[in-house]
């Protein structure tokens, strides 16, 4: 069975976002992880990259698609960088909807609905910027939001909590819903769960590397500095391992079912109420419907 | 009292400066000192040796670093006679004018030093920690910050903060110029805009100054040494440091620096550095050069010279949280699950090397730089648009001055009116003169029809 699951990085450039993918792979699975080829030059605009693996543990194939966002916020004026990113959420919507309401539809419908997306905060130590305040004022609305706090080596144990907590509060004053969102839990279970995660390890602070050291024995991965080596999969180092397995061995299924149930719904509502009730039809549908004559 | 700096007032390249005895050690750590040439006829005022004998450097303290080894780096440029030569020559040879560094480095002193620094970048790179770190100050312990939401409507403001320092006698009274607020708005254009008017503002005051009735105490607020911070997140400089580094290139001395370099392992920061480098370079964006060393510098100097120029830009790491758990001495640093890091350890970070370089070395040449290179551009431009005024005036007398206030952007407003102003005086007084000759020899005339 192959599980499709579309991951959405956002963050400006240098924050780490593809070495971290990278370090998701590697960390968990066989060494067929693909390599990335770095850009060497920030690009003008946002581009939207999609690259899919196919990943598998187990027996469980999974195909992971990841969606890179070059380019964003990188430029002197950064008024509405998100567009380009919403507009391609939306346009997955679209073509799942279409393909929802076609009369001759697949069984099983090709999904490319962005299930999550990882925002990356650069970690000042001060607090949000502004810019990242309107990203994910605008995509929450969208898409399952969560927040990462990137590079989170250069901050020692204090600032990381200090910063955490008033990255909370601000997130919260603004009225920003980040994934696991507070409205969706559906039972007490769930919701103590949740909330434990929401109050305290959210936003994670996380290191990548993709590179191996050799420790205490064992080759572990890892960032080697002259005062140190940084063990990605140590929690008392960074936040890495509780990241992983949020979003891929306990919340996986989840991400999925929220960004179907809630986010997509909103989405079709919002289409038909355009329309006037009634499906969208297209020309697309209307040749399936002469070829099929 | 220790033995200060002060700059050779003759001959000598710039940044050379020496310690009065003229010795020299080592940037890093004390060298055998060499002694070039001892200053007869001292008073008892100032401790200085009265003879050609070298003194071992555990007995000198030089005043920046308060150390009994003096870090300081001197070049010693020596014109007049070493020590045994003049007991040679005896008396008769002596005219006494070696005395005169002496003189000029106590007037110095007691005049005391000033330097504007300023400090721009995006928020959260370090500045201001690093501030604190270089002068052993607590300059920043009482600011606020603001988070995101004020941000949003928020101007860029230039805050200005001074403190006065002192090591060794010697006072230099710093001003820091911060810029919060750069580059952290959503729309970032022309956030520059206020500093260059900043900058600008200081020359024009200072100008105005100099072309005034008295100039016994100008106060010197232009800004001497411009300390840009680069992401260490980044690939390499942001379209936001190029617009601003363009625009303030002729304006300032530019010394760029990669703020909280401990993200970075060695590898990436020498990545890093090769990447900026090579796109200043681009980008045709002139930093502060460093001087380079007199020919007759030793090799170990000229060596680290060297390495001082491949290290552009710093990576630098600050902090005034000292450590003690770690090692036997303690240190400043930060710690963290892994490690610490030492903010005072070449292996770790540039911050020696930045600290040398801005306070120990190149301070006084910053300044000098400032005054001949930025400020007379400023000033020639200046001069050359108010000429044109000048020209245009004459020409055309009844046209209305406002007309050509808004055909020269260049040049402000108030020194126009100053000019202006001081041109009628000028005209006044002639008629002035005028009458009064008319008068007396009108007066002259009746005396003599009188007669």
């Amino acid at each position: 069975m192959l599980h499709s699951a579309p991951l959405h990085l956002s963050g400006q450039s240098g924050l780490g976002k593809s070495t971290l993918v990278n370090t998701l792979f590697k960390s968990q699975v066989s060494r067929k992880s693909s390599g990335w080829n770095r850009e060497e030059k920030i690009p003008k605009t946002v581009e939207i990259k999609a690259i899919g693996h196919v990943i598998e543990e187990g027996g469980v194939k999974m195909k992971l698609t990841v969606i890179d966002t070059p380019g964003f916020g990188d430029q002197i004026n950064n008024e509405n960088c998100w567009e380009p990113i919403e507009k391609y959420i939306n346009e997955q919507y679209e073509k799942f909807l279409k393909e929802e309401v076609n009369i001759a539809r697949k069984k099983r419908i090709p999904d490319t609905r962005v299930h999550c997306c990882l925002y990356f905060i650069s970690p000042t130590g001060h607090s949000l910027r502004p810019l990242d305040l309107e990203f994910m004022k605008h995509l929450s609305k969208v898409v399952n939001i969560i927040p990462v706090i990137a590079k989170a080596d250069t901050m020692t144990l204090e600032e990381k909590t200090e910063f955490k907590q008033r990255v909370r509060k601000e997130l919260e004053v603004n009225g920003i819903e980040f994934y696991p969102q507070k409205e969706f839990d559906e039972d007490l279970e769930d919701k103590t769960e949740n909330d434990k995660i929401r109050q305290e390890s959210m936003p994670f602070a996380v290191v990548g590397s993709d590179k191996e050291y050799q420790v205490n024995g064992k080759r572990i991965l890892g960032r080697k500095t002259p005062w140190g080596v940084i063990e990605v999969e140590n929690l008392n180092h960074c936040e890495f391992a509780l990241l992983r397995d949020f979003v891929i061995r306990t919340h996986l299924q989840d991400l999925k079912e929220v960004t179907h149930n809630i986010h997509y719904e909103t989405y079709r509502a919002k289409r038909l109420n355009d329309n006037g009730g009634l499906p969208p039809v297209t020309t697309e549908t209307e040749e399936n419907h002469e070829s099929n004559l | 009292m220790g033995q200060p700096r002060i700059q050779e007032p003759w001959g000598s390249s710039p940044g050379c400066q020496r310690c009065i005895t003229g010795s020299r050690l080592g940037w890093f750590g004390h060298k055998e000192p060499r002694i070039w040439g001892t200053l007869h006829g001292t008073d008892s005022s100032t401790d200085l040796p009265t003879r050609g004998l070298s003194v071992p450097a555990g007995q000198r303290k030089c005043p920046a670093s308060g150390e009994a080894q003096g870090l300081a780096e001197t070049r010693p440029r020596m014109e007049t006679l070493c020590g045994e030569q003049r007991t040679l020559l005896g008396d008769k040879e002596y005219v006494g004018f070696a005395t005169l560094p002496n003189q000029l480095h106590r007037k110095s002193v007691k005049k005391g030093f000033d330097f504007t620094l300023m400090v721009a970048g995006e928020s959260g790179l370090g500045k201001s920690t690093l501030i604190d770190s270089l002068f052993l100050t607590d300059l920043y312990k009482d600011r606020t910050l603001l988070d995101a939401q004020a941000r949003i409507p928020q101007t860029l403001v230039i805050e200005r903060r001074a403190v006065e320092l002192e090591e060794g006698g010697v006072r230099v009274k710093l001003t820091v110029v911060d810029t919060p607020g750069f580059g952290d708005a959503v729309d970032n254009a022309d956030c520059w805009g206020s500093i260059v008017d900043y900058i600008d503002q200081q020359f024009e005051q200072f100008f105005r100054d100099e072309s005034g009735l008295n100039r016994k105490n100008i106060t010197d607020g232009r800004v001497h040494c411009c300390l840009y911070f680069l992401s260490p997140f980044g690939h390499g400089l942001r379209p936001l440091d190029v617009a601003f580094l363009r625009a303030v290139q002729h304006k300032v001395n530019i010394v760029p620096v990669i703020g909280r370099a401990d993200a970075l392992t060695p590898r990436e920061v020498g990545a890093m550095k090769e990447k900026i480098r090579q796109e200043l370079e681009e980008n045709a964006i002139s930093i502060y050069q460093f001087p380079d060393c007199d020919s007759d510098e030793d090799e170990e100097f000229k060596a680290q010279d060297a390495e001082l120029k491949r290290s552009i830009p710093f990576a630098v790491v600050g902090s005034n949280d000292i450590v003690r758990e770690t090692k036997e001495k303690a240190f400043r640093g930060r710690t963290y699950p892994w490690g610490a890091v030492e903010v005072e350890n070449p292996a770790h970070c540039d911050f020696l090397k930045l600290r040398t370089m801005l306070v120990r070395t190149h301070m006084h040449d910053l300044k000098e730089v400032t005054q001949e290179i930025h400020y007379e551009n400023y000033r020639a431009q200046c001069i050359q648009s108010l000429s044109r005024v000048g020209a245009r005036d004459r020409a055309s007398r009844m046209k209305l001055s406002r007309q050509s206030a808004t055909e020269l952007p260049l040049l402000p407003l108030e020194t126009e009116k100053l000019i202006r102003e001081k041109d009628e005086e000028l005209r006044r007084m002639q008629e002035m003169l005028q009458k009064m000759q008319a008068q007396m020899q009108q007066s002259q005339g009746e005396q003599s029809d009188a007669l």
